[in-house]
This record gives C-alpha cells, structure tokens and sequence, in this order.
C-alpha cells in the first residue's frame, strides 16, 4: 500500500512538475510576443581585436537569452543584429549606417574598442540615434550627446587612473623612488601613459626611462634590454594586447624580472596564466570574485560565462572586465527602455543622462563632461594564475592583499 | 650614452629576428625568383602550422619531433597541391598575387573557426630559457632557430648551386624555352620547389608557436617586413635573403637601443626604398 501511495505521488509530482514547466514556458513565449525589438551593432569576430570581441560576443547572447527569458524588453522578444565589423573603423561605420537604413534596427550598441565606437558615434549622430558603448578609452573624443559610455573611467581617466596607482602603492608603503615608462603608441593607450608620467613628475618619483613603441612590434628584446639596464622601483607598461606578454618573455629572456609592473590592457587571459607574470598589475571594473559577485544576478553571470566561453573555447574562463562592461552596455539599455516604455532615442538618452543605472561594474551615472559619470577604475593583480582586485581594499576578495617588491 | 652589453645584447636580439624573417622568406624569395609566382598564402601556412604544431604537442600531448617530422611532409604536399592549382588555372605573377591573397584570408578564417580568435600560447620550458655568455644572455629557442635557419638557407643555395634539379631551377627560371628544349621539364620542377617551399613556412611555423602567443590576425603581422628582406636579398638567393633579413633585424634593434623603438619599422622600409632607387632590377 505504501509503496503504490509512493508510486502515485511521485507520478503527481511528475505532471504537477510538467504542467507547471509548460505554464511556465507558455508564460515566457506570452511575455514576449510581438514584432522582435531588435538591437543592432557589431564587434570585431575577426581581425586583430577578434580575442575580445569574442568575450563581447558570448555576453551579448548570455544577456539575450536572459532578456528574453524575462519579459524581453517592453514584452516583445530583443533580437540581437551582429555583424562583424573586422577589427576596422572604417567598416563599422558602413556596417552600423546599414544597420540604421538598411535593417532598421530599433535601438544600437557600440562596437568593441575606442576606433570603432567614434566611427558608430558619427552614424549615430548623423541619424539622432542613441549609442551606447562599452570601451571608448579617450573620453573627450566622445562629443556626440546621444552617446553613453558605460566605460566607467571617469572623463579624464588619464589624471585619475595614475592617482589611483600611485596612491595603492603608497598606501602599501612602496612609493617608487624610479619609474620606467614604456608605451605603445596606440591612441588610447599612449594618452594615459603621458598622463601617468605627468602624475609621476608631480608626485617627485623620477623617471628613470622613457620609451615609445609602434603597436605592432614584434622584438621586444632590445626594449627589455633597456628595462633591464633602467632597473626601475616600478615599471608601467602601456600596452595593449599581447604586447605585455611578449615584453615579459623578452625581459625573462635576459634573466630580468621587472619590479611591480603596471600593464594597461592585457589580454587578461594569456597574461594571467603567463608563469612571468605574477604580481603583475593592471586595471579593471570588475573582476570573477567577491565582493563583485555578491549579488544573484553577478553570480548568475559569471557562472554563465564561464559556461559558455568553456564552450567558445577561451582559455581563461573567469568573467573579467571586458565581459562584465559588455553585461552592463545590456543592462544600460534595458534599464532606460523599461523605466521610459519607449524605444524612442531622444527619450532614451535624456533618461539615461538624468539617472543612475545599476550595473554589474556598479551604479553609472551619465551627467559629467562628455556624459561621463565617476571613475571606478580599480587596481588588480595577477595571483595564483587569476586576476584580484587589489584596491581599493574594499574591492578585494576576503584575504587578499597586494603583493609588492 | 647606452652599455656595451646593452647595444651587444641588441645586435643579438636582432640577429634572431632577421634569422626568422629568412626562415619565413625562403619559402616566398624561392617561389617568386624562380616559379614568378608572389605566394601570400606562404604566411598564412606558417601560421596554419604553427597551429597544428600547439594543437599536436600542448593540447595531444604528441612528441615534438614527431610532430615536426610530420608537418613537413605534410606542407610540402600542400605546397605541391597550391602549385598544381596555380598551373591547371595559369596563375601568372600578377593574379598570383591576388589569388594568394585570398587564400591567406580563406585560411585564416579556417584557423579561427577551429581554434577561435582566443589567444594561443604554447608553454615550453624551452620557451624563455636563456644562457648566459659572458654579460650577454642567449635564449635557446632563438639560438635553435638562427642554427635551423642557417642550416636550411646553405642546404637550400647547395641545392639550387649544385644539383642538377637545382641548377635546372634556375635555367628554367631564366629561360623555359631554351631549357625546355634541353629537357628540363618546368612543371614537375614547380612541384618541387613549391613543396619545398611550404615545408620551409611549416619549420617557420614551429618556430613562431614556440616563440610567442599567436592568434588568426597576427599572419598579417610580418608580411612587410619579410616581403622587404626578400626584395632586398634578391629573388631566390637564398643567402642573399639571409643577408638581407639579418641586416634588417640588426637596425631596427639597433634603432629600438639607441633611439625611440617606435623608428624601428621605418628601418626595413627605409632601406628596402633606398635599394630600390639604387637597385630597381632587383624585382
């Protein structure tokens, strides 16, 4: 008798569990329904920039999926128009008029990277459209009022990184007496490095090397020869890409392991799992640990991510801060679509410059010169293969602290 | 005023360099001197090797050697099938150029279609090992690389100096019919060479995974550069791209120890525009 009762209530279970998935599942396709609101953009999936446009890529269908999960965006489904604009300016901008006149997308998000974002701005511009974009690196080229950067860097992030910097290491007890700079000269790159030397020359800390170097360059042997003879406190290497990896195998090469170097955009995946690169410091909005992924929606994210880029094939599964910025863009945009009911540009940007959002990387505000809000910019470090936010203290995990020479 | 041992160790670096400019180029210098064929594709296959090279040793955990035993005969079928399609279409030089260009892109798509655009990194312990002579350091993996290149630029100049397929090479490269007519049969020599040609990207290939993280995009990196010492050293002169490629490698460190490092790409340009006004015959 007990175990026919057994049976017939796990069979009640069973259909209570089904009728209630199919309800569920009707009421998901009922939420969204209706003519798709589709989002238009593109990211580079090939070319020189395709490492991190892929990272943009798997966000964008991580934040789809959930949107439409939810209740889509005014009820109707969001569909995501990508195109592949090829590591090139030139192209965005033919790619996102097209996605203006040609597919008439409803609402728009930048491209990855600052080039790209000023070619899909002068589209924008040019129709009223709204752009929100996640990694404009040179704030004061951002002249277009419709335009939102969720790149919370703060409008002169030039001053304020370095301040940042140099304050983490002083609060640490390590104010360097020396500093080598060496910068590629790629745009947004090179402008933060002069900022940085500007700050160090302000601060009393000597410059013990400066060295410019064409994005692109392949030796870095001769360069980490004159590191190496600098024999600085601190190293900041502004470098984008691979090139910090490929100066750290140079400097290894001669025996040479630089004291607390800075790198300003690593590819945060080879150079976390890099064995030279321990220690190594960087910037970041945020990072794969807590307190970043307190909340259920970041947990949820990063557990996703790491889902999927596993699946993409990226070898460093932890959401950093191109992932989590590419989240926030999303989050950006929903948030004023749902708080306005509309998908009316004008409305969408005056919104957003009147209110705070609150994102994955934290609340943005849009109110500041070239619609910047404050810089949230933090300091990480490489430790134990993985990337740790460092400082401020209250962004490190429970136990961590920085680790310096 | 900068160290002796930082202008030695400098020369050094750039030593290494050029020998891996000539390793690139050979395969190219070959095809264009004496086929007149300008193979694009030739950077797009040390990259494709490079790959097969991480994925076989880093991700299959196969022996070294043998991965390198047998991607060479691997590539240089692959050379042999890219010369058959370039005879059966009479690719001439020009069209060559654009065909080639092409395929490059067709291949780099491939590469990122199986192994993404996420960056590579093949981790050796050989990889950042040095030794160290006297102040100077000496990486081993670019010490191995100068010797394979030496090794393979005399092998090929021996080839093409002293052998009869070589020397038919070359009458047939200056003459096809006068040569043609002493027996020297063009096309099955094209197979040859062009073989040979991507086997050589393919050793080329090695050593690039060895020596740094490669993504898709990064074939595009050395084009310039390896096509300017191939120019410079003289279309199918082996040691004359030698030459050439480590005279390059020299200045641009040279340039990076003693003045900004970003003047360094102008050197190769610069001299390969120089040779050019002295030297037009030279393409």
């Amino acid at each position: 008798m007990g175990t026919i009762s057994r049976k017939l209530g796990l069979q009640l279970t069973g259909l209570v569990c089904a009728v209630s998935a199919a309800l569920v599942t009707a009421a998901a396709v009922a939420a969204t329904s209706g003519a798709p609101v589709r989002v238009g953009g593109t990211l580079a999936l090939t070319g020189p920039l395709a490492p991190t446009g892929l990272i943009h890529k798997i966000v964008g269908e991580i934040y789809v999926e959930q949107a439409n999960k939810r209740d889509g965006f005014l009820g109707r489904p969001v569909e995501w128009v990508l195109l592949d604009d090829q590591s090139k300016a030139d192209l965005a901008r033919s790619l996102y008029e097209k996605l203006v006149t040609v597919d008439r997308v409803d609402l728009l998000l930048g491209p990855y990277a600052t080039g790209g974002i000023l070619s899909a701005m002068a589209v924008a511009e040019r129709h009223g459209k709204l752009l929100i974009h996640n990694t404009l690196g040179i704030p004061k080229l951002a002249k277009y009022e419709r335009q939102i950067p969720v790149y919370s860097i703060g409008a002169v992030p030039e001053q304020t990184l370095p301040a940042t910097l140099f304050d983490a290491l002083a609060a640490n007890g390590k104010t360097p007496k020396t500093v080598a700079f060496v910068t590629s000269k790629f745009p947004s790159v090179h402008f933060m490095s002069v900022g940085a030397r500007e700050t160090a020359k302000k601060r009393g800390i000597n410059e013990a090397l400066w060295l410019e170097f064409e994005f692109g360059t392949r030796d870095f042997g001769p360069i980490a020869a004159r590191i190496r003879e600098a024999n600085a406190d601190f190293l900041w290497v502004g470098s984008i890409g691979l090139e910090g990896n490929q100066l750290l195998e140079a400097l290894k090469k001669l025996d040479y392991a630089p004291k607390n170097p800075f790198f300003l955009y690593p590819s945060p995946g080879p150079l976390a799992q890099s064995p030279d690169a321990a220690n190594a410091l960087s910037m970041t909005l945020f990072e794969d640990h807590a307190p970043f992924t307190n909340t259920p929606q970041a947990t949820e994210f990063a557990r996703l991510y790491r889902e999927r880029a596993g699946k993409a094939g990226i070898t460093y599964l932890d959401a950093d801060m191109q992932a989590a910025v590419a989240y926030a863009a999303w989050q950006t945009l929903e948030a004023a679509v749902t708080a306005t009911r509309s998908l009316d540009d004008a409305k969408l940007a005056q919104w957003l410059r009147a209110n705070r959002v609150d994102t994955l990387i934290g609340k943005l505000r849009f109110d500041g010169a070239g619609n910047y809000g404050d810089d949230l910019q933090k300091i990480k470090q490489v430790q134990a293969g993985r990337w740790i936010t460092v400082w401020p203290r209250e962004f490190a995990p429970p136990g961590a602290r920085m680790n310096l020479q | 005023m900068p160290s002796s041992t930082l202008l030695a160790q400098s020369v050094l670096s750039g030593v290494f360099s050029g020998a891996l400019y000539a390793l690139m180029g050979l395969g190219i210098s070959l095809a264009w001197g004496l086929l007149r064929i300008i193979n694009l594709a030739h950077f797009a296959f040390v990259f494709l090797a490079g790959y097969l090279v991480y994925q076989c040793i880093s991700v299959s955990g196969w022996s070294p050697t043998l991965v390198v035993v047998l991607a060479l005969p691997l590539f240089f079928l692959l050379g042999v099938a890219l010369q058959w399609l370039f005879a059966r279409f009479s690719v001439d030089e020009f069209a060559s150029l654009l065909v080639t260009f092409g395929l490059t892109i067709v291949i780099e798509s491939l590469i990122q279609w199986i192994w993404t655009a996420d960056v590579r990194r093949m981790e050796t312990p050989l990889s950042t090992w040095s030794v160290k002579l006297g102040p100077l350091y000496v990486p081993v993996v670019e010490a191995i690389l100068l010797l394979v290149t030496l090794a393979v630029v005399v092998a090929a100049w021996a080839w093409l100096r002293h052998t009869y397929v070589g020397k038919a090479l070359r009458a047939s490269a200056q003459n096809p019919v006068i040569a043609a007519a002493f027996g020297v049969s063009h096309r099955r020599l094209a197979f040859v060479l062009s073989g040979v040609a991507a086997a050589t990207g393919a050793l080329a290939g090695v050593f690039v995974a060895v020596g740094s993280p490669i993504s898709p995009s990064q074939m595009f990196g050395s084009l310039g550069v390896v096509l300017a010492a191939v120019i410079l050293g003289g279309l199918g002169n082996p040691l004359g791209l030698l030459a050439a490629s480590i005279l390059i490698g020299i200045a641009e460190a040279l340039t990076m120890a003693l003045t900004a490092p970003s003047w360094a790409p102008l050197v190769s340009f610069s001299l390969l525009i120089f040779i050019l006004v002295l030297r037009p015959d030279r393409v």
